[in-house]
């Protein structure tokens, strides 16, 4: 009995349901023309469509439940019904354990042959599961039997079936609507949640103010969560210096493009121009990456060995300078659409007196449309502090704290990846450490978007 | 910066020594500012105006009436060559300032426009202050050397355009938080800082109040004896009351042009009487 | 007084007035830079891609006549599939490259030679002989696959250079074999027919292009549904009030949160809490769906936004119910547009890199992927995994792995532009 079967097992019971209802209300309405009475208030077709929906009520409801609770449900049933398989009472080791007997596919076999315990709570576990999920089938199909019993039973002429269904649908557009409500909680409680468990083992001072991370040395054994040091002020220092030389690149050049292709291009410059820049804005971030590894990197090298100047291999210069080329087409669009919605009548009202177009721009235009253009701004920066793949192919691992470009730095996206790929376990201080720079970048990106937004909504409603 | 205009300043208001024009009543009757002669525009395929031709008088207001869309707007943006940031439209024939070829590519539309200065239908004051507004075509073109002298211009024109009572204390504030009428004059203290021949109006009054209209009315007969105003309106009342010319524009065609007297009075063509008598348009 | 006396006429004034023409045209030309710069970006991005990725769209081949003999391939003598299967295949090689070069006398050069071949050959002989029995004890003329080395050397030129992996002896080989017309250079079919290996030569995006196929359909079967009932339930139905407000705000931001976020939130609720598989595409596919579905919504919303009112009136005049109006009409007319916001959605999520590696998708995987709870990677993952990789050959790999993916993104987006362009209607 699996999960998939259980819920084709419930659709296959609307046909019945919608067959059961369709039929009852044509047998009505054939009756209702031989005996020449008053219309039905809906076609039979809505009727089969709310008998079906009775029919699968039951039965979503309990597979929903199922899908949300089983791993818990199965978790505190091994735990309480077999306590002589449990290999720890440490609860992070345990919760570890239990992931394990929930994925067995993933386990050579010889795992499972050393580890006796192991196997058996598999078992067991595989068992619980299936003797649930059947009494649940059954409970789904009793209960879905009586509901369209009393369904079938409800339909007569006047019975409003359509609003029933347009009842439903609405309670379910409603409800959906709510799901992306839910991934913001979803976003805030999980980064709070492991965040909150890693300033146990880590104090926010040292996390908010050291000025050394590095998460892989134990220094102090004695040290609580001693597997190393995580003062995350390198990581904020390295990352605002790669957005500080993303944005060096792609402000003026993003802006000047704006400029051309708002006021200066002809209409031909136009249509080619923006789908080039709009296939600059879909490449992705890996490729970005590569480019900075394959190109930028070596560039920057022998760059610095002819001038002299020390430049490593990954470098906060090579990542932020392709992050900039990346963001060009982000800061163009935005500000080209600010731009475009500054009034025609303000740069006639200037070219009329005289001024150059270059003078129109700079005097009148751009200090129009500035508002708009800080927005876009606060948008692309934002964008470049949650840059992952660029940063972590092109600008390095070592955290240092330094402000010279052309050294390897560290970001808090690079150090979120490193602390979580590659074999790690859960619920050490290094993967809490993770959610807690998620928890400090998702702040950050949402407080520049949500002042952005506010200054963009605000400079639209300023024209309208 | 913070523009406190010492009092004593407000007392010596008077002509920018640039902005000195003539008396009136030098120049004789028949002078010709600016001269069309069989001017076409088309937009793209579409023919805008068809062989316009007229003389239009130095100092004097000359209106531009029809019904919407009969292309005196585009006739007026003609004059200083509005028209040129417009994709795709195209002027022929010839249209003279001071016997000066106005389409002439040699010529510089910067310095043409200054000397053709243009309010529009809808008040566009910059999202600056009042005083930045005035000092913006003095700054783009240079017009002074030290700050006293483009505070004179920016005073001078406000006073000009009989705003600079409602604005003295005031100047520092943003040109758009002014009234529409204000908002206007505004518009006109800005075009005549830069010291016009001519200014083009482009229905200046269809976005104000009958109390604001009647304020800008009595600019524009203050303005004439300075510069030659052409304005474009929809209004024949308007026309009656302020200018001295009249043409009559129907379908992309000038029909008549005669003074404002003669258009209103006795009207050689039966589509201009039709037209003042308020049968169409 | 003459208009001669007015400041347009002072000659300083044309003097200035030159100098602010040649302004106009310096900041015109700075403009034109600034786009010149970007699109020099784009061109500069794909010309280092194609030249980067040239070798990896052919390889190298060298021909040998192997015999199948018994006692290397059959070590059991029975020619079970076992026994087959037990076979020392790489024997095989270096006994028919033997006989070419008989004068290859020293281990060291035995070693030499056979490292001309990639170890891919001896799994090909292996899997031909197992298909086909019948050649057991028979000879055959193969082409069989060059190693990465060999491969990097032929296409420089056999040069011997420096920077080349060759020995000298490796390369006289090389020479010889192409004297004798054994050596050719044939389109690299292995990188779009196999998965992920540690030999350069053997690697292939199938299994990376499958993993990413599996992902999308999870993400776009979550995403497509939720998306468009939430876009018409607030554009259509909803109160316009504080919660509307808030709901529209929210997915404004969600819309701009960084896709690593999204990353954390999948392995905190799929896996840590859900204790879905790790590595495994529907894990990916819904926590991508998570970060695709305000981009589904916003521009669903555009697009039931761009159906004109009067319609919906229409219908509701002759008596349907408002949702009636919705489904039979505003609902189909704004389709097109949903659908084309919809591609460009999971164009996006193809693209996307990092959300993957926090749900461990990034594993080394040799296995084509047949379902959604195999172990699987994608092809940003495998881009990125093989430029990480040391191995020189790796960067044409990885070069043209990039082109793949930027070949399937604009196959997208061009196929959301035709639709737009097919459905478009102006009202």
């Amino acid at each position: 009995m699996s999960a998939s079967l259980f819920l084709a097992l419930l659709l296959f019971m609307a046909i019945p349901g919608f067959a059961l209802g369709w039929v009852q209300s044509r047998r009505l309405r054939a009756d209702a023309v031989a005996g020449a009475k008053k219309g039905h208030h809906s076609r039979p077709i809505y009727h089969g469509l709310y008998t079906a929906l009775r029919t699968i009520r039951p039965g979503i409801v309990l597979f929903l439940s199922w899908v949300i609770l089983a791993p818990w449900l199965l978790d505190t049933i091994l735990v309480h019904a077999h306590p002589e398989l449990l290999p720890t009472t440490d609860a992070r080791e345990l919760s570890l354990w239990l992931s394990r007997t929930a994925d067995p596919g993933r386990m050579a076999a010889s795992i499972l042959e050393a580890d006796p315990g192991l196997k058996a709570a598999i078992d067991h576990r595989q068992d619980y599961s299936q003797g649930l999920l059947l009494f649940l089938t059954l409970l789904a199909l009793s209960l879905g039997l009586v509901a369209l019993r009393r369904a079938v039973a409800r339909i007569a002429p006047d019975f409003r079936a359509r609003i029933h269904i347009e009842h439903s649908v609405m309670t379910f557009l409603k409800v959906s609507s709510t799901f992306s409500v839910l991934v913001t909680l979803g976003i805030l409680f999980s980064l709070l949640w492991e965040a909150l468990r890693f300033f146990q083992l880590v104090s926010p001072w040292e996390f908010f103010f050291g000025l050394q991370w590095s998460p892989q040395i134990a220094l102090r054994s004695d040290q609580v969560g001693a597997s190393g040091l995580f003062g995350s002020v390198p990581l904020f220092a390295g990352t605002f210096l790669v957005t500080g030389i993303s944005m060096l690149v792609a402000g003026p050049i993003g802006l000047m493009s704006a400029i051309y292709l708002s006021e200066f291009a002809t209409p031909r410059v136009r249509t080619w121009a923006k789908p080039m820049l709009e296939i600059l804005a879909g490449i992705p971030t890996v490729v970005y990456g590569f480019f900075a590894v394959l190109v930028t990197g070596p560039f920057l090298v022998r760059f610095g060995s002819v001038v002299g100047l020390d430049v490593a291999s990954e470098s906060a210069m090579a990542a932020g300078l392709v992050m900039g080329i990346m963001i060009i087409p982000l800061v163009s669009s935005l500000a080209d659409d600010v731009i475009r919605a500054v009034p025609q009548n303000l740069r006639e009202g200037s070219l009329a007196l005289g001024a150059t177009q270059a003078e129109t721009i700079v005097r009148v235009v751009l200090p129009s449309a500035l508002p708009g253009i800080a927005g876009a701004f606060l948008l692309a920066i934002s964008r470049a502090v949650g840059e992952t793949m660029i940063v972590v192919m092109a600008s390095g691992m070592a955290a240092n704290l330094t402000a010279n470009p052309f050294e390897a730095t560290t970001t808090i996206t690079v150090q979120i990846v490193s602390l979580l790929v590659g074999d790690q376990e859960f619920d050490s201080s290094k993967t809490l450490a993770a959610f807690a720079l998620g928890l400090a970048l998702f702040a950050v990106t949402l407080l520049l978007n949500v002042i952005a937004l506010r200054i963009v909504r605000k400079y639209r409603e300023a024209y309208e | 910066m913070r523009h406190t205009i010492p009092k004593i300043m407000l007392d010596r208001v008077s002509l920018p020594e640039s902005a000195a024009v003539a008396d009136s009543d030098a120049v004789p009757e028949s002078e010709t500012k600016m001269q069309a002669a069989g001017v076409r525009v088309t937009y793209g395929e579409k023919v805008a105006l068809s062989g316009i031709s007229m003389e239009i008088p130095a100092r004097k207001v000359t209106a531009l009436i029809g019904a919407s869309g009969c292309g005196k707007s585009t006739f007026l943006r003609c004059l200083n060559r509005m028209n040129d940031i417009i994709e795709g439209c195209r002027v022929t024939g010839q249209i003279t300032l001071d016997g000066q070829d106005v389409q002439d590519p040699d010529l510089d539309v910067a310095m043409l426009r200054s000397r053709v200065g243009m309010v529009f239908q809808k008040p566009n004051p910059f999202p600056k202050s009042i005083f930045e507004n005035v000092a913006y075509g003095p700054r783009i073109h240079g017009l002074f050397d030290h700050k006293e002298d483009l505070e004179r211009i920016v005073l001078t024109s406000l006073e000009r355009a009989g705003l600079l009572n409602e604005v003295k204390d005031r100047l520092d504030e943003p040109g758009t938080s002014l009234s529409g009428g204000q908002q206007q004059r505004l518009c006109i203290a800005r075009t005549i800082a830069v010291n016009p021949e001519v200014i083009l109006m482009d229905e200046p009054c269809s976005a104000l109040d009958p109390i604001a209209t009647a304020r800008i009315e009595d600019l524009i007969d203050e303005l004439k004896s300075n510069y030659t105003i052409i304005i474009v309106t929809h209004s024949m009342q308007q026309a009656a009351r302020v200018s001295q010319f009249s043409g009559f524009f129907h379908l992309g065609e000038l029909v008549e042009f005669d003074s404002t007297e003669a258009i209103f009075t006795n009207p050689s063509d039966t589509r201009t009487k039709n037209y003042v008598t308020g049968r169409f348009g | 007084m003459s208009p001669t006396q007015t400041w347009q006429s002072r000659p300083e004034t044309a003097r200035r007035l030159q100098q602010r023409h040649r302004r106009n045209r310096l900041f015109r030309h700075l403009a034109a830079t600034g786009l010149l710069l970007a699109v020099t970006a784009l061109v500069m991005m794909l010309g280092a891609l194609l030249t980067a990725s040239s070798e990896a769209f052919t390889e190298t081949r060298i021909k040998l006549t192997v015999r199948y003999d018994r006692p290397l391939v059959d070590p059991r003598g029975d020619a079970s599939p076992e026994s087959l299967e037990e076979g020392d295949y790489t024997a095989v090689i270096r006994e028919a490259a033997l006989q070419l070069f008989p004068q290859v006398a020293s281990r060291t050069e035995r070693r030499e030679l056979i490292r001309l071949f990639s170890p891919g050959a001896a799994f090909r002989l292996k899997e031909r002989l197992t298909s086909h029995p019948e050649l057991l004890g028979n000879s055959e003329e193969l082409w069989l696959a060059a190693s990465a080395d060999a491969d990097q050397a032929f296409k420089s030129g056999l040069t011997g250079k420096e920077g080349e992996r060759l020995t000298p002896f490796q390369t006289h080989l090389l020479l010889q074999f192409q004297e004798r017309g054994a050596l050719e250079q044939s389109f690299n079919t292995t990188l779009f027919t196999a998965s992920d290996s540690r030999e350069p030569e053997m690697a292939g995006v199938l299994g990376a292009a499958a993993g990413s196929f599996f992902t999308l359909l999870v993400t776009f079967f979550l995403c497509f549904p939720i998306g468009v009932t939430t876009a018409v339930y607030l554009e259509e139905f909803a109160q316009k009030n504080r919660w509307f407000d808030f709901v529209e705000v929210n997915i404004n931001n969600l819309a701009a949160v960084p896709s690593i976020i999204f990353g954390l939130l999948g392995l905190a609720i799929y896996i840590n809490l859900m204790h879905l598989p790790r590595s495994a595409p529907l894990v990916g596919g819904l926590t991508l769906a998570l970060m695709t579905l305000p981009t589904i919504i916003i521009t669903a919303r555009a697009a039931l936004l761009a159906v004109p009112p009067w319609i919906r009136e229409a219908a509701l005049g002759v008596g349907a119910s408002p949702l009636q109006a919705v489904m039979h009409h505003t609902l189909p007319l704004a389709m097109p547009g949903i659908l084309t916001g919809s591609i460009i959605g999971m164009a996006r999520a193809l693209g996307e890199t990092a959300p993957l590696l926090m749900v461990g998708m990034v594993a080394f995987v040799v296995e084509i992927p047949q379902g959604f709870l195999d172990s699987a990677t994608a092809l940003p993952v495998q881009i990125f995994l093989w430029a990480e990789s040391p191995e020189r050959a790796f960067v044409a790999k990885t070069a043209a792995a990039s082109l793949i993916l930027l070949l399937f993104l604009i196959v997208m987006n061009a196929l959301a532009v035709v639709l737009r362009k097919r459905f478009e209607k102006t009202w």
